[in-house]
C-alpha cells in the first residue's frame, strides 16, 4: 500500500507519527465498493440505510472501483462472475481491503458440494483481509468484521517487518 | 422502434448523415442492475436500439442441489436463496407443490399462519422494490424510509423463527416453529404503525414531480405483450391486466380474504408504464395488510406441527404448482420418481421471465431510461439466475 | 373445457401425433406429442377457439435417464381458466424439438435455458444461446451424467 509503505528499515519518532496519521485517516473513511452479488447484499444494503447506518464508520457506497478503499463481497461468486472480480479488484487503487461477506464467499457455502457453476471461495481468485460468517450475516456481523479491518489498518506501518 | 431511428437524418442542403451505432456494455457490477446483471445496449447516439441482457452471474445451480439432497425438506434453504428478497413466498411455493405431490392437508392454523408470513414478506420486498426504484432515478431520502420500515416486518420474523432474511419456516406439512407469544398483537401494532406510511412514502416519492417525469410513459408495455411474453405479478398487472394468482387460481386459503386486485390505470401516463408497475407494488402493500388484518382475526389455536410427515417419500408423480410471490407467478414443477429426493425441481421465477421482454420495452428510449425500466421489473437476480 | 374434452379434441385433430393422454388416476394430467409435432401442436393449441392456451407457464426440460430427454410445456389459459400439460420425448443422440419461441415469445428464454442444461436443440429459435452458463462451459450440468470439470479457465471448481 502507497509509495513509502514498508520502505524504511527503522522507526523513528517521525515516521510512527505519520504511521498513526496515515492509518487513522485510512480507518475512519473506508469507501466500499458498492457491489451486491446476492442475499447478503440485502443485508449489507440494510447495514448502509437508516436502521444501522454504515455511514457513522466512514463507510459510504462508491459505485466504481477507483474511488473505494474496501471491496466487500456479498454474495456467491460464480465462475462467471469471478474474472469480473478480479478484474474489478485489479481497478481498485492502493490501499485496498477485502471483506468477504457471508458463507459463500468464505468457502462456497452452501454451495460448496454440487455447486458446478460456484467458486468456492473469493480467496480462490483475490486476497482477503476479513472472513465474516454467516448466511447471511446480520448487519450486526458486518459491523464487527469492518472494526475487525480497523484495527488491522491500525496496526499497518511504513516500517519493513523483518522475521 | 420510432420513426426517430429508421429516417435518416438530413442536414440543411438535404444530403443525409450517416450514424453508426454502438455498443455500451452496463453490468454487472452496476449500481442500477439490483445485482450482477449485464445489458449490453445497442445504441445510436443517446437512443438505445436494442438490449441483449446476460445472466447466469449468479447461477447457484439450484437444480442440482435439489435433485441431489437427501430429503424434500433440504431444498426448502435453497428455495430461500433463490429469491432472497422475498424468501417466505419461495418457501411457501415449494412447499405447496410438494404437499400436492403427497396430498397433505394441513392445520388451518398453519395456513393462517403461512398467509400472515407471505403477506408480510410481500410487503417488505415491495418495500425493497419501492426503495431502491427511488435509488434508481435518483431519490435517496424514500430508500431510507422503506429501510426503516422493512426492519420492523423483519423482527417480526425474527422473532418468530430467529432469522431476518432467509427463513427455513415453512416446512412440508407445517412450520418450524409456532407462534411466539405476542406476536399477534405486535403484527396489529405493526400494521397500525404501517397503513399512514403508505401515505408518507406517496408524498415523499410517488407524486413527486421528478419521479413521475422520469416514470410516466416510460418503457410502455402493453398488455398482449405482457401475455405473450409470460409476465406475471406486478409486471402483468401494471399492464392493465386483472391477474392474480391469489384470486385466480387460489392455493392455500387465499380465497377466504376479501381484497382487490390492484391493476396499473395509466393515471399519469399510459396504462403498462414504470409508474404502473411502480404504483402497482405501492396499491399491492396496503392490500397486504388488509389481509393480514383479517387473518389475524381469525386465527385459530391448534397445533402447527401434526401433519408434519415423519418421513416424505411421495410416490411417483409429478405436479406443477404455482403461486403469487411478491415478483409474479412462481411455478415450481416437482418430479418424484418415488425416492426420497426430488428426481427434478425445476422452479419458474417471475423475474426470469419478465426480464425477457427487457428488450421489447426497452427499445427505442434513452440509456437513461434503461434503468428506470430495469428497475421497475423489480427483478431479484437470485431468481433470475437460480 | 377439461382436460378429457382437450384431448380428444387434440387426438380427433391430430391423430397418431398423440403418442398418450393420461388424464385419469394421476395429480395433473399431460399429454405425449410425438417430438416433432410440436411447433403444429402448439400453434393450434394457441389459436384454437376452444383452446386459447396464451399463456405458456413453464418450459421444462429433463433428463429420464436411459438416453432419454424430454421436454415438458405447462400451458394455461387467461380467457378460458384451463391447464394442460404437453410432453414430448427425444434420444439423447437426436435431441431436437421444433421451437414454439415463435408461438409464445416467452419460451424464447425457457429453451434457451433448456438447451443450456440439457443440450436440448431447439430447431428454428431465432438465437440459441447459452443463457446461464459461460459459453465456454463444458457438458450440460442438468445431465444425470454429467461430471464437474476439475478446471475452469484455472479456477479449481470442486471443494
Amino acid at each position: 500500500m502507497g509509495l513509502l509503505d514498508k520502505q524504511f528499515n527503522n522507526s523513528n519518532v517521525i515516521i510512527t507519527s505519520l504511521d498513526n496519521l496515515l492509518n487513522w485517516a485510512r480507518l475512519s473513511s473506508l469507501w466500499q465498493m458498492q457491489f451486491g452479488l446476492a442475499c447478503c447484499a440485502i443485508e449489507m444494503m440494510a447495514a448502509a440505510a437508516s436502521h444501522y447506518d454504515f455511514d457513522r464508520f466512514g463507510v459510504i457506497p462508491r459505485a466504481t472501483p477507483r474511488q473505494s478503499d474496501v471491496m466487500i463481497v456479498a454474495g456467491t461468486v460464480t465462475l462467471k462472475m469471478a474474472s469480473r472480480i478480479k478484474r474489478l479488484y485489479d481497478q481498485m487503487s492502493e490501499p485496498r481491503y477485502v471483506i468477504s461477506m457471508g458463507s459463500c464467499s468464505n468457502c462456497g457455502g452452501p454451495y460448496w458440494e454440487h455447486g458446478y457453476h460456484v467458486l468456492k471461495g473469493v480467496d480462490r481468485v483475490i486476497p482477503v483481509d476479513v472472513y465474516v460468517p454467516g448466511c447471511p450475516p446480520r448487519p450486526e456481523a458486518l459491523m464487527e468484521g469492518l472494526i475487525k479491518l480497523q484495527e488491522k489498518i491500525r496496526h499497518e506501518s511504513l516500517v519493513k517487518k523483518t522475521a | 422502434m420510432s420513426d426517430l431511428l429508421t429516417a435518416p437524418v438530413k442536414t440543411s442542403t438535404g444530403r443525409s448523415l450517416r450514424s453508426e451505432e454502438m455498443i455500451i456494455n452496463m453490468g454487472p457490477q452496476h449500481p442500477s442492475t439490483h445485482g450482477v446483471l449485464r445489458l449490453e445496449l445497442v445504441v445510436d447516439g443517446e437512443i438505445v436500439v436494442d438490449v441483449i441482457p446476460h445472466i447466469g452471474y449468479l447461477h447457484r445451480c439450484f437444480e442440482k442441489h435439489s435433485e441431489h439432497m437427501t430429503n424434500y425438506q433440504q431444498v426448502i434453504p435453497y428455495c430461500d436463496r433463490m429469491d432472497y428478497v422475498a424468501a417466505m413466498n419461495m418457501e411457501m411455493g415449494y412447499v405447496v407443490a410438494v404437499e400436492k405431490l403427497l396430498g397433505i392437508q394441513v392445520p388451518e392454523r398453519v395456513e393462517y399462519i403461512r398467509v400472515i408470513m407471505n403477506e408480510l414478506q410481500r410487503i417488505a420486498s415491495h418495500l425493497i422494490a419501492a426503495g431502491t426504484y427511488g435509488l434508481d432515478v435518483g431519490a435517496f431520502t424514500p430508500f431510507l424510509y422503506m429501510f426503516r420500515d422493512r426492519e420492523r416486518i423483519l423482527d417480526l420474523f425474527e422473532t418468530t423463527c430467529g432469522a431476518r432474511l432467509l427463513y427455513n419456516y415453512i416446512w412440508v406439512g407445517g412450520l418450524s416453529h409456532d407462534l411466539p407469544p405476542g406476536f399477534i398483537d405486535k403484527a396489529k401494532a405493526f400494521c397500525n404503525y404501517f397503513r399512514p406510511k403508505i401515505k408518507e412514502y406517496n408524498d415523499l416519492l410517488t407524486f413527486n414531480e421528478i419521479f413521475i417525469k422520469r416514470t410516466a410513459n416510460v418503457g410502455v408495455l402493453p398488455a398482449d405483450v405482457a401475455i405473450a411474453y409470460g409476465c406475471s405479478g406486478p409486471m402483468l398487472r401494471g399492464s392493465g391486466v386483472d391477474w392474480d394468482l391469489r384470486r385466480d387460481d387460489p392455493y392455500s386459503i387465499y380465497d377466504r380474504f376479501s381484497w382487490e386486485v390492484q391493476i396499473g390505470k395509466g393515471e399519469v401516463g399510459t396504462a403498462g408504464d414504470c409508474w404502473d408497475r411502480y404504483m402497482v407494488r405501492i396499491r399491492e402493500m396496503e392490500q397486504s395488510l388488509n389481509i393480514i388484518e383479517q387473518a389475524l382475526a381469525q386465527i385459530p389455536e391448534g397445533d402447527i406441527a401434526s401433519a408434519i410427515p415423519r418421513r416424505i417419500r411421495p410416490n411417483a408423480g409429478e405436479v406443477y404448482v404455482r403461486t403469487e410471490s411478491a415478483r409474479g407467478e412462481l411455478g415450481f414443477y416437482v418430479v418424484s420418481d418415488g425416492s426420497a429426493t426430488p428426481y427434478r425441481v425445476k422452479a419458474r421465477s417471475p423475474s426470469f421471465v419478465n426480464l425477457s421482454v427487457l428488450p421489447e420495452i426497452c427499445r427505442g428510449s434513452m440509456i437513461a431510461d434503461v434503468v428506470a425500466i430495469t428497475g421497475s421489473t423489480d427483478i431479484v437476480l437470485g431468481e433470475v439466475d437460480r | 373445457m377439461s382436460p378429457q374434452e382437450i384431448s380428444e379434441k387434440l387426438q380427433s385433430q391430430f391423430g397418431a401425433a398423440i403418442l398418450e393422454a393420461k388424464i385419469e388416476g394421476i395429480i395433473q394430467p399431460y399429454i405425449k406429442v410425438a417430438s416433432v409435432n410440436v411447433n403444429d401442436l402448439a400453434l393450434f393449441l394457441r389459436d384454437d377457439a376452444d383452446m386459447q392456451f396464451d399463456y405458456l407457464m413453464c418450459l421444462s426440460g429433463i433428463d429420464y435417464g436411459k438416453n432419454v430427454l424430454g421436454v415438458v410445456y405447462h400451458l394455461s389459459s387467461m380467457t378460458k381458466r384451463h391447464k394442460i400439460t404437453v410432453k414430448t420425448d427425444v434420444p439423447v443422440e437426436k435431441a431436437e424439438v421444433p421451437s414454439v419461441a415463435d408461438v409464445w415469445p416467452t419460451a424464447n428464454w425457457h429453451e434457451r435455458e433448456a438447451y443450456d442444461m440439457y443440450g436440448i436443440v431447439f430447431t428454428g429459435h431465432p438465437d440459441l444461446r447459452r443463457m446461464l452458463l459461460p459459453d465456454d462451459y463444458p457438458g450440460h450440468p442438468l445431465r444425470k451424467d454429467f461430471k464437474v470439470p476439475e478446471f475452469y479457465q484455472g479456477m479449481k471448481v470442486p471443494y
